[in-house]
């Protein structure tokens, strides 16, 4: 971190010592501002009169109460420019691929919201060729949208393919508490497709402290900003994994002796979250930033305080989930939601899309119940068996992830099963779309 | 001026030392290098003056001067606020300059070179008082009254009142006596606290009159009255924000005012996208025109958040003293709760249920005592229907936000997130959901005299044929198809025809989404005539047979223009099915 003679300010007697922060006196100091004690960056989070608590980013292990403190008098911030393509960076913002030094304008992170009248509202599809997205989770440019997988589901695997295929400017890889290995794939994969030049990385693994994850969404959209608003790019944003956010979020909030509202968490969860996700936008002169994030259940519990209020925040979420019956990983479509499909489906895509997505998946919520039955020991009528084997189908040949097709083909797919296994009447779409598009 | 320096910041609550007297929710301003932050005192502790700033803190030092306001968080009321875009504190955004909000920087609410056609509405001589109409332009093509301000105490006589002619917005119109003989200038804008509820009216009846919002499960189901309190619990995903924009297009009302609070900020951008193009159907003008936003988004700043529902509120009881029907909503009150709740946290207050402050119950029930209907005191009605969406954490309805908003209000719309995951929208659970004003006679004698006196009985029966097949589908669930006697099917799929054709309603879609008071009347009387014919079945695929295809019919005719060949051909399908089956049943006697 570059600092300025003119700003430093010397201390040397620090008072307390918790597991995040430390306090001290210390007068002429910012809110939010930046400080060095010894060789960790820290930032202060609470002042009152000439006491002064800092929130240690890696950890106060080691911190002695006579180890210097230096107040930097700034904010965090980052260098942006076009060198930054192709980089791989810290949660400080640091190289760590060995490369130079950034050269470009410095920007404070965690900047003020876009003006909501600026916006316009989304409307270009992203196309993935996985039908549990696209046929009924359409994501939009401008949207964000978090996957939401328990530990043991391929999401990053799933992320990297999304990114790829998403016709974007630049994708920005914001990786919290992110294994090596999983760094390494990402590194690989990017390497692998030639698509290095338009991958920004700002990384902290679980080898780095927890609490210097806060700094990772701003870092990684504050870069986004750079890209949308001067460039007129479009730009993916990949977070992953929030949970490990949120949870240095509360290790923080915890250490300052806070109230903790559900599941420990901070009470302004609801407010930090929103705060990242909202970066989310389209701007009038086509740039755009796209939120692709990744929030890692406990064995599936969407209740839980963090997917709660990320669902609440997000335009969606995509829920990964393994079919036992096909043995593959499925984009679940009853917990799945795109918010911003309807912008798109139908009319960016054929007429059709909205009715064969509701339909299809009313048919596979029928199976479901058929299956309940089933499982109950009671007899299956025409009608079920006929369901369920429309749902096996539909899992198999829409909802698995390793399905990569166009639109339109999803759409003949899902007309050919509706022929197949029911009447008319029983898919409840509109008339005039069945004249023209049945498969009898 | 009472004056002051910050002691302490801890995010946006700062404490300060005042050096003269405070008022509570006085207003205060932050100098903070070039600008000026904007902050509200929320609590006094001896020295200490506590207040929350409605901007980011950051930089700001102790020791930074702060200039107390000696006035509340006021609103500016005048003509030319609707199709307005405001943030919580009634700035306008379309003023604000570049793509970024910067802190400190305000913007104007009203137009202040803006000209207005003024027509006295009062002669010279009046006894008037606060919130008497003095005059009236057109705004948008309503009614919009000059008033006496809300803030005049006491009775004033009229002194002077200009001639029907184009005043500017600052211009004196009238000129007021008070008791004690002093003269007083009125222009068309006066200021009012958003925390304090406005009272110039002589009483507040009970609703009785219908709102139709074009929704067939809140017409047909449960009913929201003009001048009624509703609220919409539902995990995320289940339809709340859907919902709403659905009431705000479609609802029987002259003003609409939709407070986006700490939601998401392309919903509202929707709003902004899509008003300015779509008609009210039942004045042909757009509806941007008889609308009015408040837009905090969630990454707006958390106080401001809290400031915006209110600034709603006072917006619409401003043209309630008008005379107008008002439909406020707010999406979504828990996050106002939740800002609440930041602040008393960071203040260390006791803390109550889950987290949030002990008088949350008593917060969220004055807020939604000041909607109603009211007689004015020129004995004209006005009203404010009010509609707040509630995000219950996990979507367990059983959390303090849900509980004390379930008492303030009297419809209850609970969005089911199996409703939900089927696709079954509006997914609004028909049997858990109420209206307490079917039971007001009042509201029958509105019907009886609006010509459809079956309405409340229609709604009644519907709900009794929907909560069967509930329980007919829980014994089908328990015993199996052929384990329980084939009425029981015929009680199931009675219940699913209501859903399908009555309850489900597709929001996107263009004839669907709207169906207006007769059509409906038409579809449930049909719906009722097919419920009640006796029927004999002897396998319960015969059941569902008929229903399906009554069911697909009956969507068509959803799906088409009302009385339109498409409607009528899909009509006789289903005259057709059911006459073939009751003579079917008829031979076999
Ligand atoms: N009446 C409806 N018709 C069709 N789709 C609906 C309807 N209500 C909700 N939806 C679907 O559900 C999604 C989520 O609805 P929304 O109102 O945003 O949920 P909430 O505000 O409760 O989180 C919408 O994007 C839309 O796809
Ligand atoms: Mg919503």
């Amino acid at each position: 971190m570059e600092t300025s003679q003119a700003f430093q300010k010397k201390i040397t007697e620090i008072e307390d010592i918790n597991k995040a922060t430390c306090t001290l006196r210390a007068t002429n100091v910012g809110y939010d501002e930046l400080a060095m004690v010894g060789n960790k960056l820290a930032q202060v989070v609470k002042i009152i009169g000439d006491k002064v608590t800092l929130q240690v980013f890696s950890g106060t292990e080691g911190i002695k109460t006579n180890t210097e403190v230096v107040f930097l008098g700034k904010s965090p911030t980052i260098k942006v420019g076009e060198d930054m393509a192709g980089r791989f960076f810290n949660a400080l913002g640091e190289p760590i691929d060995g490369g130079p030094e950034l050269q470009g304008e410095t920007r404070e992170i965690g900047g003020p919201s876009v003006n909501p009248v600026r916006r316009i509202q989304p409307h270009r599809l992203i196309p993935t060729g996985i039908a549990g997205i696209d046929l009924n989770n359409t994501l939009v440019a401008g949207q964000k949208i978090p996957f939401f997988a328990d530990a043991d589901q391929p999401y990053n695997q799933v992320m990297a393919m999304v990114a790829l295929r998403a016709k974007v400017d630049k994708i920005i890889l914001g990786g919290m508490g992110l294994t090596n290995d999983d760094f390494l794939y990402y590194k690989s994969v990017f390497q692998n497709e030639g698509a290095l030049d338009r991958i920004i990385s700002f990384v902290n693994t679980t080898q780095n402290p927890p609490v210097e994850r806060l700094l990772i969404p701003d870092m990684a959209l504050c870069a986004a900003e750079y890209f949308a608003v001067d460039k007129n790019e479009s730009v993916l944003v990949l977070l992953t994994d929030m949970t490990l956010f949120a949870d240095a979020l509360s290790i923080v909030s915890n250490r300052m002796d806070q109230i903790p509202s559900k599941d420990s968490m901070p009470g302004s969860l609801y407010s930090d979250l929103a705060r990242i996700y909202e970066k989310a936008v389209q701007f009038p002169d086509g740039g755009s930033i796209t939120i692709v994030a990744v929030t890692t259940l406990s064995e599936g519990d969407i209740t839980h305080a963090i997917p709660d209020n990320t669902g609440y925040i997000t335009e969606g979420q995509l829920f990964l989930r393994k079919d036992t019956e096909i043995g593959k990983v499925v984009v679940d479509p009853f917990r799945s939601l795109s918010r911003l499909k309807q912008l798109v489906i139908g009319k960016q895509t054929r007429e059709d899309h909205p009715q064969v997505m509701n339909s299809a998946i009313r048919l596979y919520a029928d199976a479901a119940n058929a299956r309940t039955k089933m499982e109950n020991g009671f007899d299956l009528s025409d009608y079920d068996e006929r369901t369920l084997a429309f749902a096996k189908e539909y899992s198999n040949e829409l909802l698995a992830i390793d399905v990569n097709i166009e639109i339109e083909s999803m759409l003949n797919t899902g007309w050919r099963l509706f022929a197949k296994h029911f009447k008319q009447e029983e898919i409840g779409v509109k008339q005039e779309l069945i004249d023209k598009y049945w498969k009898g | 001026m009472t004056k002051g320096t910050v002691q302490g910041i801890i995010s946006n609550l700062v404490l300060v030392k005042a050096d003269g007297p405070v008022a509570q929710n006085e207003i205060c301003y932050l100098l903070h290098e070039d600008v000026r932050l904007m902050a509200e005192v929320i609590k006094i502790v001896g020295e200490t003056t506590y207040v929350q700033v409605f901007d980011t803190t950051r930089g700001v030092k102790v020791g930074t001067v702060v200039e107390f306001s000696n006035s509340l968080l006021e609103v500016e009321l005048g003509p030319g606020i609707l199709s307005k875009n405001y943030d919580g504190l009634q700035n306008d955004l379309n003023k604000m300059e570049g793509i970024f909000l910067q802190k400190g920087v305000g913007s104007p609410p009203l137009e202040k070179d803006s000209k207005w056609l003024f027509k006295p509405l009062a002669n010279v001589g009046d006894k008037v008082k606060a919130a008497s109409w003095l005059g009236e332009v057109s705004e948008n093509g309503l009614p919009h009254k000059i008033m006496v301000p809300f803030k005049f105490e006491g009775d004033f006589e009229i002194l002077s009142l200009v001639k029907e002619g184009e005043y500017g917005l600052y211009d004196t119109i009238a000129t007021l006596k008070d008791h004690k003989g002093l003269e007083h200038s009125i222009t068309m804008t006066q200021k009012w606290p958003v925390k304090l509820s406005v009272t110039s009216y002589k009483n507040k009846p009970r609703p009785s009159k219908l709102m139709e919002t074009g929704v067939r499960t809140v017409d047909c189901f449960s009913p929201m009255l003009v001048g009624g309190t509703g609220f919409v619990p539902g995990p995320f995903g289940s339809g709340k924000t859907v919902f709403q924009h659905a009431l705000s297009k479609q609802a029987d009302a002259d003003v609409v005012i939709v407070a986006a609070c700490g939601e998401r900020a392309n919903e509202v951008v929707e709003i902004f996208w899509e008003f300015p193009t779509l008609e009210d159907y039942r004045t042909g003008r757009k509806l941007m025109e008889r609308t009015v936003i408040i837009a905090n988004t969630s990454n707006m700043p958390v106080a401001a958040r809290e400031a915006s529902v209110y600034t709603a509120m006072t917006l619409g009881e401003y043209y309630r003293a008008m005379g107008l029907k008002v439909l406020l909503l707010a999406d979504s009150t828990s996050r106002w709760a939740q800002a609440l709740r930041e602040m008393s946290n960071r203040l260390e207050d006791l803390p109550g249920p889950d987290a949030f402050p002990m008088d949350l119950s008593a917060i969220i029930a004055n807020f939604y005592a000041r909607a109603g209907i009211v007689e004015l005191n020129n004995g004209k009605m006005g009203s404010i229907t009010f509609i707040g969406t509630v995000s219950p954490a996990g979507g367990n309805l059983k959390e303090p936000v849900t509980e004390s908003t379930k008492k303030a209000t009297r419809c209850f719309y609970a969005l089911a997130q199996k409703r939900a995951d089927g696709k079954r929208y509006p997914a609004i659970d028909p049997i858990m959901s109420y209206s307490k004003y079917l039971e007001y006679p009042e509201f029958k004698e509105y019907m009886i005299g609006a010509g459809k006196p079956d309405w409340i009985d229609n709604a009644y029966k519907m709900k009794n044929y929907v909560q069967r097949g509930s329980e007919a589908a829980d014994q089908i669930n328990i015993l199996g198809d052929d384990g329980v006697p084939v009425e029981y099917h015929l009680h199931y799929w009675r219940g699913e025809l209501i859903d399908f054709v009555i309850l489900q309603q597709d929001a996107f879609d263009k004839i669907d989404k709207m169906c207006p008071l007769d059509r409906q009347k038409y579809m449930v009387d049909l719906v009722l005539w097919i419920c009640a014919k006796e029927m004999n079945f002897t396998h319960f695929e015969e059941v569902s047979d008929l229903f399906k295809k009554v069911i697909n019919a009956m969507k068509q005719m959803n799906y088409s223009e009302y009385e339109s060949p498409d409607f009528e051909k899909y009509a006789e399908e289903v005259s057709r099915l059911m006459t073939e089956k009751v003579e079917s049943v008829e031979n076999v006697a």
